[in-house]
């Protein structure tokens, strides 16, 4: 899943402080799984909006909607009526949302209540990790099925370095050193001799490097 | 009604703040003792996130609090409506009061 997390509280208020009316819009997609943008969190966002004025003798104009994906065009439709009369739209979304919102409503203000993190999943209730780095072209295959390019701090393709100790790389105690994990694991396989097969360059034109990604699928289109 | 403090979430004690209470406390079972096995210690930790939430909206955190006692410590739980109830007037009336009141 995308993950992200709820940017400070302070820099939320500022961001808003100038407008009357405002619309706490949610997403039911990754940002609900990974409890950033959910429904519930519209719900204590808007809350804590509405306190926050009310606090200052305000009133608390503040309306709460959660699509069923901020990402989608004909979900932004469900947005229409709620959006009317607001001044500006605060997208709890991925930052995806924000800007499908700022595409269509073009008269209306629209701000990220959020910091889209990692491509990641979660390690236990609460706590979630970066898994990937979208590059283009998966080549996991050849590291025992784990992401050296996501997971090892310099995304070293020939690890480990010598930063790596006792499994643990030397960044924080807490970070695996992922080279040690391909390893272990190629090791269990049987295959390390897979990792002495040169292999070539990464092409890098698939990731960022190649500029804006697109997909298209033909078989989809209307 | 909640069935344990497990049960209370962010939003119940948000929005009692949001309707102008000056104060509100969980009075959950004794650490150890859930019924639920982890219910009250779920509870502190979002009392713990509502006094943060509080803290940054400009708020006195000890507006909000967590007790812990058993259903037989009738006058424990005495003790600290009186305790709870003394700190919030020391306090005195929450600033979102007199909006939520007039709206």
């Amino acid at each position: 899943m995308v993950v992200a997390e709820q940017k400070p509280l302070s820099e939320i208020l500022e961001m808003v402080q100038p407008y009357k009316k405002i619309l706490v819009a949610g997403c039911k997609g990754c940002v609900t799984v990974c409890n950033a943008g959910g429904k519930k969190e519209v719900e204590i966002l808007a809350a804590e909006l509405r306190i926050a004025r009310k606090k200052e003798g305000m009133e608390g104009d503040v309306r709460e909607i959660t699509l069923e994906r901020q990402c989608d065009p004909e979900y932004m439709e469900q947005l229409e009526e709620a959006i009317r009369d607001r001044d500006a739209v605060l997208s709890i979304a991925c930052s995806v949302g924000p800007q499908y919102i700022a595409g269509r409503f073009l008269d209306k203000m629209v701000f990220p209540g959020l910091n889209t993190t990692f491509i990641g999943g979660s390690l236990e209730h609460g706590v979630f990790a970066e898994f990937c780095q979208a590059c283009g072209a998966c080549g996991i295959h050849n590291f025992g099925g784990l992401c050296p390019i996501a997971r090892c701090s310099k995304s070293l393709l020939n690890g480990p370095c010598g930063g790596s100790s006792r499994g643990k790389c030397e960044i924080s105690k807490e970070v695996d050193c992922v080279w040690q994990l391909i390893y272990d694991r190629m090791s269990r396989l049987g295959q390390m001799d897979r990792l002495t097969r040169v292999i070539p360059c990464k092409d890098w034109t698939t990731s960022r490097d190649g500029g804006p990604r697109k997909t298209i699928r033909e078989d989809l289109r209307l | 009604m909640v069935p344990c403090t497990g049960r209370v979430d962010v939003i119940h004690l948000l929005e009692a703040i949001e309707e102008g209470a000056d104060g509100v406390y969980v009075a959950g079972c004794l650490e150890g003792d859930c019924h639920y096995i982890s219910g009250n210690l779920k509870a502190r930790k979002r009392v713990e996130r509502v006094k943060k939430i509080l803290s940054d909206l400009g708020l006195e955190a000890e507006r909000v609090e967590m007790y812990n006692l058993s259903a037989a410590q009738g006058p424990r739980f005495a003790e600290i409506a009186r305790e709870m109830t003394e700190k919030i007037k020391n306090l005195g009336p929450s600033p979102v009061r007199a909006t939520a009141k007039a709206a």
